[in-house]
């Protein structure tokens, strides 16, 4: 089994927008059997997990570059794309 | 888990305004007066929504949830806007703007504690025809009725403060 993916789910002021996300991929987690060290944290402190992150996930606007991907989680809210941002994540965690 | 304060005082329907500072302002002083939300907590939404956009596309018209830090808070409150013309905020996550129709003014008091209030919200906001209703609608009673079903808080109705 590979490493635990760290998973970062991140808004602007941490209270309203990630704790649906970071709902929402706890169970795509389980459903496809996935163990994950997801951090619900607020977008500022994406910084101190430079290293150890794999993924973001966020409803925020990040302009800066980071060595782990990025992904607009935006649909979660609205429905609309939903299985997409969803496939998009996923085929990050399996990769 | 802390009453949510939901009630006509805090529905504004048909608002007539040209920026989102401008409706920002307007309700947020409203939930300031009440003592529901401390002094600073209007300026704090008008700044994070600067940086951070809280405009919801959905299908026909956007929504937009202006909220900030649960430091700037008393009570936990939700305060809805209907707007006449539609006025053009930030996209979440985003460089594009949208043109909202609906304002949902959220003022949490805990952080990461109401998923189930906040994923009842979402679902409002993915049913098209609710939104439309609610934006159609004059009656602030009638509004509060539809939300507060779709919320689930007529169950506690004894623990509103309507």
């Amino acid at each position: 089994m590979s490493k635990q993916k760290q998973v970062l789910v991140a808004c602007g002021a941490g209270i309203a927008t990630s704790t649906v996300v970071n709902n929402a991929i706890e169970e795509m987690a389980k459903e496809n059997n996935l163990k994950l060290d997801l951090k619900q944290i607020k977008i500022a402190e994406v910084g101190g997990y430079e290293d150890s992150a794999d993924l973001l996930v966020t409803t925020a606007m990040t302009k800066k570059e980071y060595r782990f991907p990025v992904i607009n989680a935006r649909s979660f809210l609205t429905g609309i794309g939903v299985e997409e941002t969803k496939k998009q994540i996923l085929g990050e965690l399996l990769k | 888990m802390s009453q949510l304060n939901f009630n006509e005082s805090l529905i504004f329907t048909k608002l007539k305004m040209d920026s989102k500072e401008e409706i920002i302002r307007h309700m947020a002083e409203n939930m300031v007066e009440k003592k529901l939300v401390k002094k600073g907590y209007t300026e704090a939404v008008i700044e994070r929504e600067k940086e951070f956009a809280t405009g919801l596309p959905t299908g026909s018209l956007s929504v937009a949830i202006p909220h900030t830090d649960v430091k700037h808070v008393n009570k936990k409150s939700i305060s809805i806007a209907t707007l006449r013309e539609p006025v053009l905020f930030g996209v979440m996550g985003d460089d594009d703007t949208t043109p909202v129709k609906l304002i949902f003014m959220l003022a949490m008091d805990e952080e990461h504690s109401q998923l189930s209030l906040l994923q009842k919200l979402m679902a409002i906001f993915q049913d098209d025809e609710l939104l439309s209703t609610i934006h159609q609608e004059d009656n602030k009673t009638t509004i509060k009725n539809i939300i507060e079903t779709k919320l689930d808080l007529t169950m506690q109705e004894g623990e509103l403060n309507v």
